[in-house]
């Protein structure tokens, strides 16, 4: 399904790499196929109006408005505090936003529950990442693909019906396992996820992510806590995906690695959009500059 | 306020949240019926006393019970399944103090038999006089052992079984408190036999009738002396806690749910004087209900517990003044639901309340706000 | 339980098989299982020889053994599907089990148009296995009722409103209005405090059903003569079927519980268990996952209570206080949460050693010395020691043993909270899928090949 989406007519034909193999998908997809049919990819996939959300009197976002570009990776900066994470939290429905919209290809998704909003084809990771620790890393990654028959209990159960499950639950695995290899974590597939260094983690974690099949990815924090080299691979996976088509949306603390791989940053502070525009431009904003009390941006 | 003022937001309340709506309307109706059966005389004013005196008494003593049980829920983040087994614990302890003095150390029976309250029928209550008018020294030690017993097994159980255990989840204490409520419970089954015993001189106890619009309303002394200790007992408290220094600091602990879990595992001096206060109220609660009741077997606490989770959660966990509110809300529920139904499902409305305020509203009705 | 315990330890929990093709945990598990249930019985079946009993009795010890481990078992299943893999703190484990019963005794009554007698009351008539999917269907539906709104609480409220919940149904059994009423020209009600004679006895409804009563007594006759049972010999072979009857049942638990742990389904249920937001931010809708199975869980308690119970012959709501519910989260913890095998195994445990083993020790020390009068009271019991005779303590103690297991059952649980919270089987490996997951080269050799010739758009991965 979310092949289908990639290949939607709208998309830049130029994007290297965009896959055409969406039939392959039809086993685990076919549960959404009308659902993709449906949607209005714009080059606009993400819309976020007026958002607004208080805690009990004290505001966290204020009125914040932006768009993400289709195929973009747009970093979201700003200091602690500035209401970075309560924006992501209302666009994934963790949090219901007091007032404004959020759009995702062109759909209304304000207020939706955090699945509903996955299952569109927005997935986010979390800041400290969040691997189900008592689980393999493959059985990670078998929980995510999307339409699986075997999540039905009476299929997986029955003894007639269950024997489709077992064969899609072949194809989902192949895909696990392809998927664990692009990440080069292919061999920890049974190790613990709770034994998983930070940075593993975190691949572990987005790895999972593309096998939801999103169209956009929401990353909270993707490099805190990971050693340089893992830092680096996980960048050129990024780098690579992005190439592919999807669209990133970062929430990132070290400005130089979103000074140097963001094509557009987002500036919040104090719950608004401070500034926004490409590295260059975000680093000679004085008001920028001000709201991390000088010297932190750039260099 | 104009009417369509009031309309939007009537529409708003059941737009939005159905289930509250439907508790206003449930309780305007049953309102609306209370007044009708008042006015039509299908339960008389001095009936409707007793029900009001009744859920008084119950409430209180849930209330004094229930401070102890919400004190270890929110300091020790716990949710302590033997709290009614410490009940029954303390009033063991203290009727065993009251049959002895009250029994003449001896001299009115055998010491044994009434250490062990006379089980298997060898001494009763009622032949020893027991009574606030007939033994007062007994049933004043009692008061006091009743308590120190409480607080004696807390304080052990609490060395030997939570201590070792203090960092690990609440839900691992929950259950090993499970265990430690079985092993409490059995162990008085065991040692004071399974027998409903009745402790007091029922007959001798001094009562005054209170007129009422259309009868009179009974108030006997043991009733009195629950109200006297209680209420003491409970100003004492709001004393300590508003007043001293350990107080403010266990208030802070109590009711701050997010600093509690901030300053992580309180300190041992914290726990112990938790478990003091707490056990303490509790057995002597317990002892006064036996007082109160009359009778006293050996899971009494049991099935005063979940009415007591009942008050804790309605006053919203942690709080202390909430206890003794909610303690009186289930109190009263329970005595005056009986205008609707039948008298066996009284303890059930009680129940279902504390469902339905767990479901709407799980920090309490009266969280944040009794609290000073 | 020495080697369980080291599979639990294996941190390469899948190469000890693989490495043999034929022999799946699976397998193990049932092999592991059955030496535990058949080391039981002879235990048993020594401590009946030590009795001198004689075979009727030793088959009586055997079949209700039988009936008490099928029972925990399952309950323990069940409940391991709510709080092993789900997370679901239920502790009215027993008000689900009522519903389940009652619902069957209703609906399977003999049918009373006339006003029945007082303190009798009948039902619908209905065969006994349309009332047991009756009474499984109610409970089901039930537990859905309680779910539907207590699913977002915390764990330790969650648990508050089930033993609210439980006792709130035993207080309705208990009611006067609703003991004897009539729906639709039937009489029926639930009994109130008296209870309800139920006036089918499954062991038999089993056997006509298939029309073997007559060749089952004749059996029976004949096995209970060689054996020496002595008269009237069918009691004993009833329990022993029942017993039986059990055993199929649990095994249908097991493989139904299993399959659904190693589903895709299960799966999610685990990830909810670990960490709900994670899960849901993967597009799982969590709240139709965790009632489901809390539903399929509570099924399985209603069906568990309906045979526990319908073999007993009446039913008073006395018997459905919270107490047994505790004793199914000892089973459990026994086991070790999270493992279905464990349930199984934690079930037999408890049934053996704390539910039935106190009473078993008493009969053999109390018929091995005749002369131990056990005094009425504590009291009796402890002057003595004042005068260096412990006896009348120890025949207290022993006499009192019904009182004293639940001592027991208090610190066994205790002791597995201090000492061993992951029980004989926690924390083991039990896979989440349908199928093995061994290492990739050795399931698909051409995997790579499918993969480089463009067959799989794994996120795009293959293009470059």
């Amino acid at each position: 399904m979310a092949a289908g989406t990639r290949e939607a007519p709208t998309m830049s034909d130029t994007e290297a790499g965009t896959p055409d193999a969406a039939t392959e998908h039809d086993a685990i997809g076919d549960a959404d196929a009308d659902e993709a049919e449906s949607r209005v990819t714009g080059t606009v996939p993400l819309r976020v109006e007026g958002l607004r959300k208080e805690f009990g009197g004290i505001v966290a976002v204020d009125g914040t408005s932006f768009e993400i570009e289709e195929g973009t990776m747009t970093g979201l900066i700003g200091p602690n505090g500035a209401g970075k994470s309560t924006t992501f939290n209302c666009i994934t429905g963790v949090h219901e936003p007091t007032a404004g919209t959020v759009q995702f290809q062109g759909e209304d998704i304000t207020g939706l529950a955090p699945n509903q909003v996955a299952n569109r084809g927005l997935v986010r990771t979390f800041q400290i990442a969040r691997e189900l620790e008592e689980m393999t890393v493959l059985e990670n990654m078998l929980l995510a693909p999307k339409g699986q028959r075997g999540e039905a209990l009476w299929r997986s159960v029955l003894p007639f019906v269950r024997g489709s499950v077992i064969e899609q639950e072949t194809e989902i695995l192949e895909d696990c396992w392809e998927m664990l290899e692009f990440f080069e974590i292919d061999h920890l597939a049974h190790e613990y996820a709770g034994n998983l260094s930070g940075g593993q983690r975190k691949l572990l974690e987005l790895a999972r992510a593309l096998l939801t099949e999103p169209t956009m990815l929401l990353l909270d924090e993707p490099f805190a806590g990971v050693n340089p080299s893992l830092e680096e691979r996980l960048l050129e996976h990024i780098h690579e995906l992005r190439e592919q088509g999807y669209t990133f949306l970062i929430v990132e603390h070290d400005m130089d690695l979103i000074m140097q791989n963001c094509e557009h940053i987002i500036v919040m502070h104090q719950g608004q959009v401070l500034t926004e525009g490409t590295p260059a431009e975000v680093k000679q904003n004085k008001q920028v500059v001000e709201a991390y009390l000088g010297g932190e941006v750039g260099e | 306020m104009g009417v369509s003022d009031t309309y939007n937001r009537g529409r708003e309340l059941f737009v939005e949240d159905p289930v509250r709506a439907v508790i206003v309307v449930v309780a305007v109706l049953l309102l609306l019926d209370f007044v009708r059966q008042l006015a039509v005389g299908a339960t008389e004013f001095s009936e409707f006393g007793v029900m009001l005196k009744d859920g008084l008494m119950r409430g209180l003593f849930f209330g004094l019970a229930g401070i102890g049980l919400s004190m270890t829920y929110s300091i020790l983040n716990f949710a302590n399944f033997s709290h009614g087994d410490l009940i029954t614990g303390g009033a063991f302890g203290g009727m065993i103090a009251t049959y002895v003095i009250a029994g003449g150390f001896g001299s009115e029976g055998d010491i044994g038999a009434l250490m062990l309250l006379g089980s298997g029928g060898s001494v009763f209550g009622s032949q020893l006089g027991i009574g606030v008018a007939t033994s007062p020294a007994a049933v004043v030690a009692g008061v006091v052992i009743a308590g120190a017993t409480a607080i004696a097994l807390a304080l052990v159980i609490d060395r030997l079984v939570y201590k070792p255990i203090r960092d690990r989840s609440g839900i691992t204490l929950l259950i090993t408190s499970i265990g430690v409520a079985f092993t409490l419970r059995y162990l008085i089954l065991f040692v004071f036999d399974g027998s409903r015993r009745g402790v007091t001189q029922s007959g001798a106890v001094p009562t005054v009738g209170i007129p009422a619009i259309d009868g009179t309303v009974s108030l006997n002394l043991h009733e009195v002396s629950l109200v006297v200790v209680s209420v003491g007992l409970m100003a004492g408290l709001h004393f300590l806690l508003q007043r001293t220094k350990l107080g403010k600091a266990m208030r802070a602990m109590s009711d701050n749910e997010d600093l509690a879990r901030i300053t992580g595992i309180p300190t041992e001096r914290i726990v112990t004087y938790t478990w003091i206060i707490g056990a303490g109220l509790a057995g002597v609660a317990g002892y006064m209900f036996v007082i109160w009741n009359g009778t006293l077997h050996w899971f009494q606490g049991w099935i005063l517990l979940l009415p007591i989770f009942a008050a804790v959660i309605l006053g919203g966990i942690g709080s202390i003044y909430g206890a003794i509110l909610g303690g009186l809300v289930i109190g009263l529920t329970m005595s005056i639901s009986i205008m609707w139904l039948p008298s066996g499902l009284t303890r059930a409305a009680a129940f279902f309340i504390m469902i339905v305020v767990l479901l709407v509203r799980p920090q309490g009705i009266f969280a944040g706000r009794a609290t000073a | 339980m020495s080697d369980a315990s080291a599979a639990a330890d294996g941190d390469a929990p899948d190469a000890g098989e693989s490495d043999n093709g034929s022999f799946t945990p699976w397998d193990q598990d049932a092999v592991k299982l059955t030496t535990l249930v058949i080391g039981l019985f002879a235990l048993y079946l020594l401590g009946g020889y030590l009795l001198g009993y004689g075979t009727r009795q030793q088959l009586a010890s055997i079949g209700q053994l039988s009936i008490l481990i099928g029972i925990f078992a399952m309950l323990a299943l069940a409940l391991n599907l709510h709080w092993g893999y789900t997370g679901l703190f239920n502790i009215g484990i027993i008000g689900f089990m009522a519903i389940g019963i009652y619902a069957t005794a209703v609906l399977s009554k003999g049918a009373a148009t006339a006003k029945p007698a007082a303190g009798s009351t009948g039902g619908f008539g209905l065969p006994l296995w349309m009332g047991i999917i009756g009474g499984v269907i109610a409970a089901a539906i039930f537990g859905g009722l309680v779910a539907l709104p207590a699913l977002r609480l915390r764990a330790d409220y969650f648990a508050i409103v089930t033993v609210g919940i439980s006792e709130i149904v035993r207080f309705t059994l208990l009611e006067t209005e609703i003991q004897k009423v009539q729906i639709a020209g039937y009489w029926t009600g639930l009994g109130g405090g008296s209870g309800l004679i139920l006036d089918f006895d499954p062991t038999d409804r089993f056997l006509e059903a298939f029309g073997l009563m007559d060749a089952y007594v004749g059996f029976s006759d004949t096995l209970g003569e060689q054996l020496g049972v002595g008269s009237n010999p069918k009691p004993i072979f009833d329990t022993l079927l029942y017993g039986l009857i059990l055993f199929v049942f649990l095994i249908g638990f097991y493989m139904l519980l299993q399959r659904t742990g190693n589903s895709p389904y299960g799966r999610v249920l685990k990830a909810i268990r670990e960490d709900e937001e994670a899960t849901k931010s993967l597009g799982k809708d969590t709240n139709r996952f965790k009632i489901k199975g809390f539903m399929l869980g509570c099924a399985l308690m209603g069906l568990a209570g309906i045979l526990f119970y319908a073999e007993q012959g009446a039913i008073t709501p006395d018997a459905f206080r919270p107490r047994l519910t505790f004793y199914v989260w000892i089973a459990l913890i026994i086991g070790g949460a999270g493992s279905n095998t464990g349930s199984v195994a934690g079930g037999a445990v408890f049934a053996a050693f704390l539910f039935r083993g106190p009473i078993f020790f008493k009969n053999i020390v109390q018929n091995t010395f005749d002369s131990l009068d056990a005094p009425s009271t504590f009291g009796q019991a402890v002057s003595p020691i004042t005068g260096a005779d412990p006896i009348p303590l120890v025949a207290y103690t022993i006499d009192n043993m019904g009182q004293l297991q639940l001592v027991l059952m208090g610190i066994v649980l205790i002791y597995l909270m201090h000492n061993r919270p992951e029980g004989m089987f926690g924390h083991r490996k039990e896979p989440a899928s349908p199928i093995r997951l061994q290492d990739r080269t050795q399931s698909k050799p051409a995997a790579s090949a499918a993969a480089t010739d463009g067959g799989r758009d794994q996120g795009g991965t293959d293009d470059e």
